[in-house]
């Protein structure tokens, strides 16, 4: 079962929000309805930039419960491996692409008494959805959001428009004003869920925070934007199709299985869901796990090996596929 | 076409029968003559017209008498229905889901007409004609799940999905094979199905757990679950084991026709869109030997499936007083003859 059925779209809107940031408005290319979704899902858009098919995550950002479009947020990453390169060079109104069914491994914990969301940069785009269903839901909620400059940082004013001051509040880097993660975590009120979308650096740092004051994990929540790194080029055989595939300095495994035309599982093509877990039959090497998925003895014993971001260096690679 | 619903009880004269239509459409669940245990989960896809499968939430002649038992149920024990208070999201979802399928699979039983957050729900078998509020749980008489799942063929279980795991956090269980919500609420997709032998051996229990945690939005799917019931009784629960209990000792070479029953549920398993929870709906069946046998195919595999079935799945599931009893019976319509693949009759 590989990604699930995909939605045909048509790009209706594309708008310029802030330095490097574009958004994007799709609909539906069949008339049909848009699925409803909840806060914090994500889709997989499908790009064909000349017959060559990528894949790429972003979450959901327009309302849960509005079926008439889907909206997504693109950064123009600075060593994009094509996929935001595409979204922003080649992507005009009008194009027709493909999106999955949305996918939410981000979920809000519905129990949660009160909210607190920490996003850092383009991490904020899955708390538009979830704050959106929030406030629709009557949910106590608190966005904290951390911007490099003024004018990287997409949608501040909006959000302060949307739910006032005390709800969002807005720190910038350039002018020395940072989250006081600390002092945040220390004053929470029992039954408190968190949740922190951003860079590794910033996820790391308020999760460790937390733990420190006593969080619990459960009540701990993040989602990371892992993609797949490039790194020294390899060859994989594939010991059920008796194939042997070629995997690029700029492609993931799983992207190259597919260009071959194998028909592979996955879903967040992110390493976090686990979808896409193949077992290895052969490994004369070493398996460069980037995953959040397996846990540290299923990556040490070498067995196991997600196909969307983990890559591999030495002579001979044989998987189960 | 219309369905012709029967007036039938589940309890006390138990004059539940199937028409000769019903037992064709019956999901038969065994798909070759000797017991398997597996993972058995299949995308639920729409079948053929005059299966079980013609609608994805389905709808027989039994509807409207299993809606008066499951009233008579919860009016005995409202505890069959709970739903613990972050559910509210995932019950709506339910209602929509229920109401979108019933109405598509049955337009002339039932309609639905949505106007933004304004929606009118008719309900002919039952007489029902309902305009109400969408998210607004205070225009309807009941909760959005108990108001639906008194309108719906089959036990509804919403699992919400947090910490890696599914919890079993509202549902409405009147129709069971002995097992209790009011035990089980609460509970996380491991601890439910302790009771259950072999399985987590075979690590069957985490294999699922690991697809249901990836269950797709749009993608529902299903698996067959039996047992056997003596007495058409829908409500075989812990809470009532004292009613049913006793009647497995009640069958003897005279009467496995009339009182020994096939009991199979379809559960299909969906992703809910709002709140990302799954709904597990559990579909129960019963049909008794004299129908069974009346599908030669069914009536050769039955008594061969049922003479493999390992020793614990047979105490497990209650069998030991009457199984060797029944495959005699079943025995004198089994020819030796080869049956043909898959489930449906020939």
């Amino acid at each position: 079962m590989s990604g699930g059925t995909e939605i045909p779209v048509r790009v209706t809107r594309v708008t310029p929000v802030a330095h490097r940031i574009k958004r994007f408005r799709f609909e539906r290319s069949d008339g049909r309805p848009m699925p409803y979704f909840s806060g914090g899902a994500h889709v997989i858009v499908s790009m064909n930039d000349n017959g060559h098919v990528r894949r790429n995550a972003y979450s959901l950002m327009s309302a849960p419960y509005d079926c008439s479009a889907y909206e997504i947020s693109v950064l123009h990453v600075e060593d994009s491996r094509g996929g935001s390169s595409f979204m922003h060079e080649k992507v005009r109104e009008g194009d027709e692409m493909r999106v999955s069914h949305p996918v939410n491994l981000f979920q809000p914990d519905w129990r949660g008494r009160k909210h607190l969301l920490i996003a850092g940069g383009i991490g904020i785009t899955p708390f538009i959805a979830m704050m959106e269903q929030f406030s629709r839901e009557g949910a106590c909620f608190e966005m904290h959001y951390a911007i490099r400059t003024r004018d990287r940082g997409a949608y501040c004013e909006d959000l302060i428009a949307r739910y006032g001051p005390q709800r969002v509040k807005i720190y910038c880097d350039a002018e020395n004003d940072r989250i006081p993660v600390a002092r945040l975590l220390d004053s929470q009120p029992l039954g408190t869920h968190l949740y922190v979308c951003g860079p590794a650096g910033m996820i790391d740092g308020v999760l460790t925070t937390g733990l420190e004051a006593g969080w619990p994990e459960q009540n701990l929540h993040s989602e990371r934007f892992l993609s797949s790194q490039p790194g020294k080029p390899f060859s994989i055989e594939l010991t059920r199709s008796g194939r042997t595939v070629h995997v690029g300095h700029h492609e993931s495994m799983l992207e190259a299985i597919e260009a071959a035309g194998i028909d592979a599982p996955f879903l967040c093509r992110g390493g976090a869901c686990g979808q896409c877990e193949t077992m290895v039959a052969l490994c004369d090497g070493k398996l460069l796990h980037n995953d959040v998925y397996l846990t540290e003895e299923e990556k040490a014993s070498g067995r196991k090996v997600m196909l969307c971001v983990s890559r591999f260096e030495g002579k001979a690679l044989h998987l189960d596929l | 076409m219309a369905i012709a619903f029967k007036q039938e009880t589940f309890r006390d004269d138990f004059s539940y029968r199937n028409s000769p239509e019903n037992i064709r459409r019956f999901p038969f669940p065994f798909d070759r003559d000797e017991y398997m245990y597996a993972v058995n989960m299949e995308p639920h896809l729409k079948g053929q017209k005059g299966t079980a499968f013609e609608s994805l939430i389905d709808v027989d002649e039994h509807y409207v008498a299993e809606m008066h038992d499951r009233a008579l149920v919860l009016k005995e024990d409202p505890l069959r229905y709970q739903a613990l208070p972050h559910m509210m999201t995932a019950q709506w979802d339910t209602l929509e889901l229920l109401m979108e399928e019933q109405a598509a699979g049955f337009p002339e039983h039932f309609t639905l007409i949505r106007n933004g957050d304004q929606w009118r729900w008719i309900n002919r078998p039952l007489g029902i004609d309902d305009t109400f509020t969408f998210g607004d749980r205070s225009t309807l008489p009941y909760e959005p799940l108990e108001y639906i799942t008194r309108q719906a063929q089959g036990d509804f279980c919403i699992v919400d999905q947090r910490d890696g795991n599914l919890w079993m956090d509202a549902g409405m269980v009147t129709t069971q094979a002995d097992w209790s919500l009011d035990f089980d609420i609460g509970m996380n997709f491991m601890e439910w199905h302790g009771p259950v032998p072999l399985a987590h051996q075979m690590g069957v229990f985490d294999r699922a757990l690991k697809f249901l945690l990836n269950l797709q939005q749009g993608k529902p799917t299903r698996r067959f679950n039996w047992t056997m019931t003596i007495n058409p009784r829908l409500d075989t629960s812990p809470e009532n084991y004292h009613k049913w209990g006793p009647d497995r000792a009640s069958v003897t070479p005279e009467n496995v026709g009339e009182k020994v029953h096939l009991r199979v549920e379809v559960q299909s398993l969906w992703r809910l869109p709002r709140s990302n929870a799954i709904l597990f709906v559990i579909r129960c069946y019963l049909m008794n030997m004299n129908e069974l046998v009346t599908v030669p195919k069914w009536a050769r595999r039955f008594p061969r499936v049922l003479s493999t079935l390992p020793p614990e799945l047979i105490d497990y599931k209650g069998l030991t007083r009457y199984r060797q009893t029944t495959i005699d019976w079943l025995s004198r319509f089994d020819d030796g003859a080869p049956t043909s693949p898959g489930t449906f009759p020939d």
